[in-house]
């Protein structure tokens, strides 16, 4: 694999955001990252229930070799820690997902979860104030009566920008298990959340009422043995959503059929070998994410060494395979043991569908080219990163001798895991999460 | 032939032979549905005196069972005591990405 990923993109550090020490608390640990639909924000959330939403900056027509950075633009408490006195069990603040709706006015709106309950947020700009009141000072104090001897308009002046959060609707209490997706269908009025057992369907506009569509909850609980893992919507046909289970599979439902889609009309998943079968190969089948093309035509599925990109027309087998860090297979013992094993990382698509990302141990993110099929891995680090400095390609050596420059799998840190990147929907911005901190990218523009 | 056959082991097979040295009572069942059973009841379980007391009235004369290692399972048989109370969350910040 040489350098490149995609028409030689030259990735440069861009920015980084968070805190440079390294005892990190562990409600900084970042778990979602999210462009919206044209990429000029950018929001995550993390353990703590926060979200954080960046905003690019206009581009600077005198510094045209650098798109706009990406500043703050709003942070807000999502979610707080609740306690679910039935059970004795805390309900954790994390956020497991964010999705923003396709802007409509004005405002901005996000759909942020946690294991139990999901919140529309409104995101909104003020910029203006009304000033010139007759009965109130500007301070808000009252004047008196009898020193108003004129009679006024107010009126609107600029004032510095203030953008305000606040949460539109509030969807809970329709989740036994813990939530792992939400998406947002294309008619832009529905949306889905999943969780190990269920599916939901619910209108944006109601919070009292939510459709089940999906249920593989077994009669009896013994008999279990596969969960959701991750659930989305088709990117164009409002009646199609695939969710993927714990054993490697992914079934395609299309809501026309019945009011309970618990029959699939399509099941994608790959013959396995019986005579490779282990203890290890149901769990590095589990699916942890998936992610339709932004055509629509294909869905991509990441489990623990791979991922897979399918062709919906093909059940069988996926059309292209790309090895994340076949390394640790040999490893699969200790990353058992350590837990490793059971991380989710997530993958992403740029918005040609062209390339593919995904996150490794290490810092390490890998992309892979489709049309070249050139794979690149690259290192997310505050060391070596000066701005429009082309990013040096990482190489793991698996065994036997290693090369000037090439890391042993014993060295890889497993406690540095990017397990959240995203692509911004039409530039080749990305954005890559490490445990705290969030690294911003670029391509290097001439 | 015997050789042969040990060379091309695969690493997966290697690694679960590995596991199983290590750890004999392994459950026979693939590595699947134990895992479920766990990420289903994730979340941190709180002492509960109602559990408590069944699980007391439950045992009679035995030994209370503590958490133990896997404070995951289950209230009833296994459930947290006094002493296995969490720490208390801190108080709510703004998020050092904003800093």
């Amino acid at each position: 694999s040489g350098a490149g990923g995609g028409n030689d993109i030259q990735w440069c550090f861009s920015q980084v955001k968070g805190a440079v020490d390294d005892d990190v608390a562990e409600a900084d640990i970042i778990s979602t990252v999210e462009f919206n639909h044209s990429g000029e924000l950018l929001a995550t959330g993390d353990k703590g229930g926060r979200v954080v939403i960046f905003q690019q900056e206009q581009e600077n027509k005198t510094q045209s070799h650098s798109r706009g950075e990406y500043n703050v633009y709003s942070t807000f408490q999502s979610h707080e820690p609740e306690f679910d006195y039935l059970k004795s069990l805390e309900i954790e603040e994390k956020i497991n997902k964010i999705r923003w709706l396709p802007q409509k006015n004005a405002a901005q709106f996000l759909l942020s979860t946690n294991d139990k309950t999901i919140k529309l947020w409104k995101i909104s700009e003020r910029d203006k104030r009304p000033e010139g009141y007759n009965l109130k000072e500007e301070d808000g104090r009252y004047r008196d009566p009898t020193t108003v001897t004129t009679l006024r308009v107010p009126v609107f002046r600029p004032m510095d920008l203030m953008v305000e959060a606040s949460p539109r609707r509030i969807f809970a209490n329709a989740h036994t298990y813990h939530i792992n997706s939400i998406s947002i269908n294309s008619d832009y009025e529905t949306y889905l959340s999943a969780d190990d057992l269920r599916i939901n369907l619910w209108h944006l506009e109601i919070t009292d009422r939510s459709f089940n569509i999906v249920d593989i909850k077994p009669a009896n609980m013994e008999e279990l043995t596969e969960v959701i893992t991750a659930a989305e919507f088709h990117p164009n046909s409002c009646n199609t959503f695939v969710y993927s289970s714990s054993k490697g599979t992914i079934r395609l439902c299309d809501m026309r059929a019945s009011a309970l889609c618990d029959r699939h009309s399509k099941l994608f998943e790959e013959p396995e070998d019986p005579s490779n079968r282990s203890f290890f190969s149901e769990i590095i089948s589990s699916i942890s994410d998936v992610k339709f093309s932004h055509s629509g035509r294909y869905m991509m599925t990441r489990d623990y060494l791979s991922v897979k990109i399918w062709d919906l027309n093909m059940e069988n087998r996926p059309v292209e395979t790309y090895q994340v860090h076949e390394y640790l297979r040999s490893k699969l013992c200790s990353l058992y043991e350590n837990d490793c094993i059971f991380d989710k990382f997530e993958c992403c698509w740029n918005g040609s569908d062209s390339i593919v990302m995904t996150g490794s141990y290490n810092n390490f993110f890998r992309m892979f080219d489709r049309n070249t099929k050139r794979d690149i891995t690259l290192e997310a680090s505050r060391e070596n990163n000066k701005p429009r400095t082309v990013l040096k390609p990482r190489k793991v050596c698996a065994s036997g001798k290693r090369k000037k420059d090439e890391i042993s799998v014993d060295s890889l840190d497993f406690n540095k895991k990017i397990l959240h990147t995203a692509w911004h929907p039409k530039e080749n911005i990305i954005a890559v999460a490490t445990t705290n901190n969030l690294y911003i990218f670029q391509d290097k523009m001439n | 032939q015997d050789m042969q056959e040990k060379e091309t082991i695969s690493p997966e097979r290697a690694e679960e032979a590995k596991l199983k040295a290590k750890y004999p009572n392994l459950g026979q069942k693939p590595g699947g549905s134990d895992f479920l059973m766990k990420r289903l009841q994730k979340g941190q379980k709180y002492f509960d005196s109602g559990d408590y007391n069944m699980a007391k009235a439950k045992m009679k004369n035995k030994q209370l069972p503590s958490a133990g290692p896997d404070k995951n399972l289950v209230t009833g048989d296994h459930i947290p005591t006094p002493q296995d109370l969490p720490q208390r969350k801190s108080s709510l910040v703004t998020s050092k990405l904003a800093g």
